[in-house]
């Protein structure tokens, strides 16, 4: 399979610590690639690096064959590459419906009109009502954010990124924080995703891990330590190592 | 020209001391404190009231206005900041105009419209000349005390046990609190002082800033491009953009009349474009 | 995806197409402006002055209320304005007023996009720093250059000619107050498009999270400064009709107390609604009328104060009550309008 998205030793530095350093990712097209590893290890960090929110200190980031290292964040959303948060960031005051409706109508080049008026383009609502429709969240829409549950909160942070239809998706730990009972309906979500989107998935909790990667990347102290099937990587006794004393599910 | 340098330090020494407090206000409680200036005018017509109409000696006027000073800000941060602290930048600004237009008001209700002036002993009147340069007495003055204070701030800062607490505060108020500061305390004694200093100031300034009701407005943007250009982490930051503010607009005015004013806003602007954060802070752990 | 469209849609593009519907308290605000032309005759000076203001007020709530920028020197383009239409006027470059005023705005506009890029990046403070340093620099642009300007005495001697080659200016301010508020209801018809639009939809979430905008395709920065020249042209628009009906112009337009009273103006009538700096503006020039008839000398004391106890009540508790009275107004009036009109009764969004 072809490498959609890929970086090239690629390192970020704060002032003496290099929370990135030399990370030479590959993940192929279609793939559900995971980068776990310990608290702080920089998978995170990796994220914003990915997706232009941090600059690097060194290396190159390729989104399908382009060099996109230099480019402004909003522009590689437009070229394909979206992710959501690990901790909610949503338009608190905007409802489910103007959400997901902006994300739309900026992925169709029209949000910049300032003539038209918002719900007069029935292409984009009926995207909108599809989307909150395979989201759950046709129940809220009209609901202020803020005001919605949490596990209500986080569906509509994934359904944002896919609202960009991205042919890269970044997930930064997406069940976390949502309580027990509502988690299942996130990893449904996560494992419906269409099978030609390449999902990069930051994941503490290795029962997710193992059940939904093809892949997996193991991030220590900001360097790639181990990177293979997950058959291999379950078997290597350095991962073990690493994460000594933490349970399979922690 | 070397005249003009001196000139320049004194009024750069000068907009330290008087913007110092704000810049640590800032730098502790994130807070935009834009009546800063009605402290320092305030400090002025004390002396005033002091030196001219009771007669005291200059010098005592001057300590005299550093504690009321100090005092009517203990007063005010009490009464009236301690309910916007952690509101927002704008509540803050709007609420500390309003306290400028209502001190501006008052003053000139109280005080008249027209500008005053101290009453300096004559001994610190005139200039003399020290190899070829021209020294104004009165001038003179400022940077001795002025660079005293500088330097006691600055012992202070980082000899004692409060100056440690303050810049632990300022580094990262939350640790400070966990570690047993109280940061509270620390910030009005802060502001206290911070206020008496702006008060000296604007004593002190009086002969060469002039002294009117429209003090706090008019000088308001010189102590606010000290803090921004300076950065807020710091005692040499401020005193370093002082200095070079100072400098920059006396040789401006003196050299370029025309556009002497523009040299510190284009500075401050510049600065603000390359440096957000100002040219000496460091980054915070904020 | 060839399945029919869902139910849903429907109802979402009814739902959608109330968003920008026009409220009943919007009417009645509109018919009694409308109607104190006709029925404030003796009113009408400082009815004029309630209409630029209100429209200066309006241009900074687009910047502040609806993307998010506090701006201290929002005077610098009202002046910019106000200075290019009186100079257009008494040098008689364009003598036709309406012609003049868009000059006037287009002018302000390019100082808007010009110091636009200051504002993008840092902090509140370091855009309250900025546009604070642009006001006053163009404060002392105008003072350095008397010449031009009249310097700290004003622009005397300008006369504006007829609005259209028909209708001139009169004493009492008749045509003045007509011009003015014709002026800022096209501008506000234009400005609750642009804030109804996806456009203005983009705004509010880059005021909310400028992050997660950037993450969903929205170029933040394009966007702020679209509106900022924008909301610079609307502002020298309200300074050019001061200019214009009043014929002159003096450094005071750039004045930091103008920008701050425009804050206040603002925040009493409340921001994100369009409608906050016309009630703002309303409310600011009566108080300023009557305390100026009680102390005309310290009124800036008493509008110190006003924000002093406004912040201390809390912004927020004030923006509740309005809400709430808007929505108390609109509960009633849609009762009313059931019984009288069934036709015009309808569900609609609380905003």
């Amino acid at each position: 399979m072809p490498v959609v998205l890929e970086t090239v030793d690629l390192e970020k530095h704060f002032g003496g610590i290099a929370a990135v350093a030399g990370v030479s990712l590959k993940v192929e097209k279609g793939a559900r690639h995971a980068l776990i590893g310990p608290n702080g290890a920089g998978k995170t960090t990796v994220i914003n690096l990915l997706t232009g929110v941090l600059r690097p200190s060194a290396g190159r980031i390729l989104l399908e064959g382009e060099d996109v290292t230099a480019l402004e964040a909003y522009k590689r959303v437009q070229r394909g590459l979206a992710r959501t948060f690990q901790i909610n960031q949503l338009f608190l005051d905007l409802t489910p419906l103007e959400t997901v409706g902006l994300a739309i109508s900026e992925r169709l080049g029209s949000g910049a009109q300032w003539l038209r008026l918002v719900g007069t383009n029935p292409v984009v609502v009926e995207e909108i009502v599809e989307i909150l429709d395979r989201f759950h969240l046709t129940d809220v829409m009209y609901e202020r954010t803020g005001n919605l549950p949490y596990g209500k909160q986080r569906l509509l942070e994934i359904a944002l990124a896919i609202a960009c239809r991205p042919r890269v998706l970044l997930l930064d730990e997406p069940a976390a924080g949502v309580p027990e009972d509502e988690r299942h309906e996130i990893l449904a979500t996560v494992a419906a995703l269409p099978a030609d989107v390449t999902v990069l998935l930051i994941e503490h909790d290795m029962d997710i891990v193992f059940s939904f990667a093809d892949r997996i990347s193991v991030l220590v102290n900001g360097a790639l330590f181990v990177d293979g099937a997950p058959e291999e990587v379950a078997r290597d006794p350095r991962v073990k190592a690493v994460y000594l004393g933490e349970s399979l599910d922690a | 020209m070397l005249t003009i340098l001196f000139d320049g330090i004194a009024y750069g020494m000068l907009l330290f001391v008087l913007a110092c407090g704000l810049s640590v206000t800032l730098g502790l409680m994130n807070f935009v404190n834009l009546a800063h200036g009605a402290f320092a005018m305030a400090g002025g017509y004390i002396t005033l009231v002091l030196v001219n109409r009771a007669g005291l000696p200059f010098s005592a006027g001057l300590v005299i206005a550093f504690f009321v000073t100090a005092l009517i800000g203990v007063l005010f941060e009490r009464t009236l900041y301690v309910h916007v602290y952690g509101r927002s930048h704008l509540d803050q600004v709007l609420f500390t105009i309003g306290l400028v237009f209502m001190s501006v008001a008052a003053v000139d209700y109280v005080m008249g419209s027209q500008q005053v002036f101290i009453e300096i002993p004559s001994v610190l009147q005139g200039r003399f000349e020290l190899f070829g340069v021209g020294i104004g007495r009165y001038r003179l003055l400022i940077i001795v005390i002025c660079g005293l204070l500088t330097l006691a701030l600055q012992l202070i800062l980082s000899n004692t046990r409060f100056g440690s607490r303050l810049r632990a505060s300022v580094d990262d108020a939350r640790v400070a609190r966990g570690l047993g500061v109280n940061v509270n305390a620390v910030f009005s004694l802060t502001f206290a002082v911070g206020s008496g200093l702006a008060g000296l100031g604007g004593a002190l300034g009086a002969e060469i800033l002039g002294l009117d009701p429209t003090f706090p407005l008019k000088y308001m943007v010189y102590f606010l491009i000290v803090v921004t250009v300076g950065g807020t982490s710091s005692i040499t930051g401020p005193f370093a953009a002082s200095l070079l503010i100072g400098i920059a607009d006396v040789a401006g005015k003196y050299y370029v009349p025309k556009f002497g004013s523009f040299v510190i806003y284009t500075i401050m602007i510049i600065v603000l474009i390359l440096r957000p954060q100002g040219l000496f802070a460091r980054p915070a752990g904020r | 995806m060839v399945a029919a469209p869902s139910p849903l849609v429907g109802e979402v593009t009814r739902r959608l197409a109330t968003r920008a519907r026009w409220r009943p308290y919007e009417y009645v605000f509109w018919l009694a402006a409308l109607a104190s032309v006709f029925l404030l005759p003796g009113k009408h000076l400082i009815l004029t002055e309630i209409a630029w203001l209100g429209l200066f007020a309006l241009s900074l709530d687009l910047i502040l209320g609806y993307a998010g920028i506090i701006s201290l020197g929002h005077a610098a383009f009202f002046g910019l304005g106000s200075y290019i239409a009186a100079l257009l006027a008494k040098h008689a470059i364009i003598n036709e007023p309406v012609l003049a005023l868009i000059v006037s705005g287009l002018g302000a506009a390019v100082l808007g996009f010009a110091t636009s890029f200051l504002v993008l990046r840092g902090s509140d403070l370091t855009r309250l720093m900025v546009t604070l340093g642009v006001a006053l620099i163009m404060r002392e642009i105008a003072n350095q250059i008397p010449e031009i300007t009249g310097g700290a005495d004003g622009l005397q001697g300008v006369t504006i000619a007829p609005i259209l080659g028909m209708f001139q200016f009169d004493i009492f301010g008749h045509v003045a107050y007509a011009y003015c508020l014709t002026v800022l209801f096209v501008l506000f018809l234009l400005a609750r498009r642009v804030v109804y639009s996806p456009f203005g939809l983009s705004l509010r979430a880059v005021k909310g999270n400028p992050l997660r905008a950037s993450s969903i395709s929205i170029p933040v920065n394009a966007r702020l400064v679209a509106i900022y020249t924008f909301a610079a042209f609307y502002a020298g628009i309200a300074g050019a009709l001061l200019a214009q009906t009043t014929a002159f112009a003096s450094l005071d337009v750039f004045s930091f107390e103008r920008s701050a009273d425009l804050l206040l103006v603002l925040i009493i009538g409340g921001t994100g609604y369009l409608y906050g700096g016309l009630i703002g503006a309303v409310i600011f020039k009566l108080m300023q009328d009557w305390i100026a008839n009680l102390t005309p000398q310290y009124w800036q004391f008493w509008i110190g104060l006003v924000l002093v106890l406004i912040v201390l009540v809390g912004r927020d508790r004030i923006g509740q009550w309005t809400s709430a009275g808007r929505a108390l107004f609109e509960r009633i009036s849609r009762r009313f309008a059931r019984n009288a009109m069934p036709s015009l009764a309808g569900k609609g969004e609380g905003r």
